[in-house]
């Protein structure tokens, strides 16, 4: 096939070949592809991770990373990203992980049934030996009918051959799995790639017979050369895999959960959101920052309205930067990095077994519970990566039980500060209030959307000591990429503010919203401000809480009342961009109403 | 039986997979009807974690339920 639809689709210059870098998810495609092309990609061992595609250049071959996949499919989106790669490039570079290699080889032979000049990388070889296993690799040679390369890719080792081969052309087509033809012939098709594609349901997310009839088929060969090639002696798993065993029984396992969950807190609520912003927010942009914007400002634009929108309370540039470098960049780096650390170690997978018979009971699986954690973070991030659930019907309800009851990390950190200072029983109540409302929404979203949610099925990748060069990496590009998102959202809230501010519709609204404020809530007016900032970022919302004049009571129905508030500006537009705008509403305006309900009764009866 | 009734260190083999969706997914995992699988874990009415060789894979009760099993002689 001669196409140049990859570099189309990629915009990439098209008198370079393409090389499709292909395999399992965490087989180490991305330190392959950086030891080859010497550009950055992110490494990650969580499975549904590296969803955007990267690529880089090696001689005269633009070498393509493809999202790790199971087989060529399209169950998921990073499936269909790989197949559209795949499908239209003729050679491929197939990493294989050879401690996992009886899982790896599926999708090898299904390149090779596909016709694709194919190299094998048989990689992380070092761990072979540490694990008991033995491969002959040139009995995996002689029977894939490919060349097969070791390496150890982390290390540097094997790469020089694996360049060497590529250098001197070794793709080849391998040999298909045997009867294929005839399966194909017995439907009345002629063999062909794109005949096994259709027969496969490549681009179908449902199955079918004929695809279950050949699945069976490879598998079967696959397995056959597995047990032809490797020898490998369990009894060494037993010991490796106790510390996998302690993390997902709910003895130990609940226990050490909820002690990452607090060193999580720690970090980001006491280190981060309070000490290290402390001094972002309030000293070098709050202070220092602050002062010379204003002095500028001041000497050329002398409109007083003008001046409020630019350096006002909610100016573009007053309070936009300070949030925005002050508070939000320190909190998004620092939880990258706890996240990437969690991803690379293999442990959130581990974490969806644990908690997956509790969220059954709220309609999801266990894979949940990889947003919710990320919510904590960012809600608006977190509803992106609801992507990685199995059903719309899950999604949607994720999405809400993220924008109704998860404050994200700043607010936490806000919380978790005010609530100290009301004494511990209040923290207790909180967590009792906030956790309660989350599994009572969960199990009235169970009962009302149609449908049934997928049951938990999912790989758990081997137990890594995360790499530091790979976590920091991580954490620059998923920081930056998240930043360069929320951006515009935020400036354009803030101009929204802005003008509110300048043209006292602020205070109108304040006087609109008082019979529920002062009247229901039994709070201070001054909370209107609270509710108002709420909608366009929740920790700016919980920032106003500080200032307020309260009562310990009132303080607490405050702190419920805003956590339960409505989703901020940036997580409803990512909600109406993944589900359409009227679901967006509905949470938007089911929160609200929760909001003021719960906070109401509370105020009813503690004040 | 069905998977989820085993318990911990038990090796069963898979008899069949009721949902044809799981049946295509355990088959690119390395499962298929015949394989030998050791439960490694089990979390009442939870999940069940089986291994295949040095594969590790976490199943929910639901779905154990429509898997049969035959236990190892």
């Amino acid at each position: 096939m001669n196409c140049h639809c990859v570099q189309e689709m990629l915009n990439i210059p098209d008198d370079k070949e393409v090389i499709a870098l292909v395999g399992n998810p965490n087989v180490g495609k991305s330190v392959i592809f950086n030891k080859l092309t010497g550009r950055y990609v992110e490494v990650s061992n969580y499975p549904g991770t590296t969803v955007d595609v990267n690529y880089g250049f090696y001689k005269d071959y633009v070498i393509v990373d493809t999202p790790g996949v199971y087989g060529i499919s399209s169950f998921n989106n990073e499936e269909i990203v790989t197949r559209d790669i795949v499908l239209n490039t003729q050679k491929v570079i197939n990493v294989v992980d050879s401690v996992h290699l009886d899982r790896d080889l599926f999708l090898t032979q299904q390149l090779i049934d596909y016709q694709k000049e194919v190299i094998v990388v048989l990689n992380m070889v070092d761990e072979v030996e540490k694990n008991n296993i033995k491969i002959d690799i040139e009995k995996l040679k002689e029977n894939l009918g490919v060349e097969v390369i070791a390496t150890s890719a982390s290390k540097g080792e094997g790469i020089d051959k694996l360049k060497e081969a590529i250098d001197k052309n070794l793709f080849k087509k391998g040999n298909s799995t045997p009867n294929l033809e005839k399966v194909l012939e017995s439907e009345g098709k002629k063999f062909s790639w794109e005949s096994l594609a259709e027969a496969e349901n490549v681009f179908s997310s449902s199955v079918s017979e004929l695809q279950e009839k050949i699945y069976t088929l490879r598998r079967t060969y696959v397995d056959e050369i597995f047990n032809k090639t490797v020898k490998f002696d369990t009894k060494k798993i037993e010991l490796k895999n106790k510390l996998s065993q302690v993390l997902i029984n709910p003895v130990t396992g609940i226990p050490i959960l909820f002690a990452t969950l607090y060193i999580m807190y720690y970090f980001m609520g006491v280190l981060v959101a309070q000490r290290l912003v402390d001094f972002t927010m309030n000293t070098v942009m709050g202070e220092y920052y602050l002062d010379f914007i204003k002095g500028i400002v001041g000497k050329f634009v002398t409109n007083l309205f003008l001046q409020r929108i630019i350096v006002g309370n909610y100016g573009i540039l007053s309070m936009f930067p300070i949030i925005f470098f002050g508070l939000l960049f320190p909190l998004v780096v620092a939880f990258h990095l706890f996240m990437s650390i969690l991803e690379d170690s293999g442990y959130l997978p581990r974490i969806a077994a644990l908690v997956d018979r509790v969220f059954n009971k709220i309609g999801l699986n266990g894979r949940a519970i990889i947003p919710i954690i990320l919510g904590f973070g960012c809600v608006t991030m977190a509803t992106m990566t609801t992507r990685i659930l199995g059903s719309k019907r899950e999604r949607l309800i994720t999405m809400f039980l993220l924008g109704l009851t998860i404050p994200c990390s700043a607010q936490l950190g806000i919380i978790s500060g005010l609530i100290s200072r009301l004494g511990f029983w209040y923290l207790v109540v909180y967590i009792f209030i906030i956790g309660f409302i989350f599994g009572l929404v969960g199990r009235i979203l169970n009962k009302i959307i149609k449908g049934e949610s997928t049951s938990l099925f999912i790989d758990l990748p081997t137990l890594r000591i995360p790499r530091p060069s790979n976590v920091l990496k991580k954490t620059y590009y998923k920081s930056k990429g998240f930043l360069v998102e929320a951006f515009p959202i935020f400036v354009a809230a803030t101009l929204i503010l802005g003008f509110l501010d300048a043209t006292k519709l602020l205070h109108a609204i304040e006087n609109f919203a008082q019979p529920v404020v002062t009247g229901f809530l039994k709070l201070p007016k001054e909370i209107t401000e609270v509710f108002i900032l709420s909608i366009i970022r929740r920790d700016y919302g919980a920032a106003g809480l500080v200032t307020i004049p309260a009562t310990k009571g009132q303080m607490f129905v405050a702190l419920v009342t805003t956590t339960l508030f409505v989703p901020c500006i940036t997580s409803f537009a990512m909600m109406t961009k993944e589900n359409g705008l009227k679901y967006s509403v509905f949470v938007w305006i089911s929160s609200a109403v929760i909001a003021i309900l719960v906070g109401g009764a509370l105020a009813n009866l503690m004040l | 039986m069905t998977l989820d009734m085993i318990s911990k260190d038990q090796e069963v083999i898979i008899k069949s997979i009721k949902s044809k969706t799981a049946r295509v997914y355990a088959l690119r995992f390395g499962i298929n009807e015949g394989s030998k699988v050791k439960c490694i874990a089990k979390i009442n009415n939870g999940p069940i974690i089986l291994r295949k060789n040095h594969q590790e894979i976490a199943i929910g009760n639901g779905l154990a339920k429509q898997i049969e099993v035959e236990t190892q002689k």
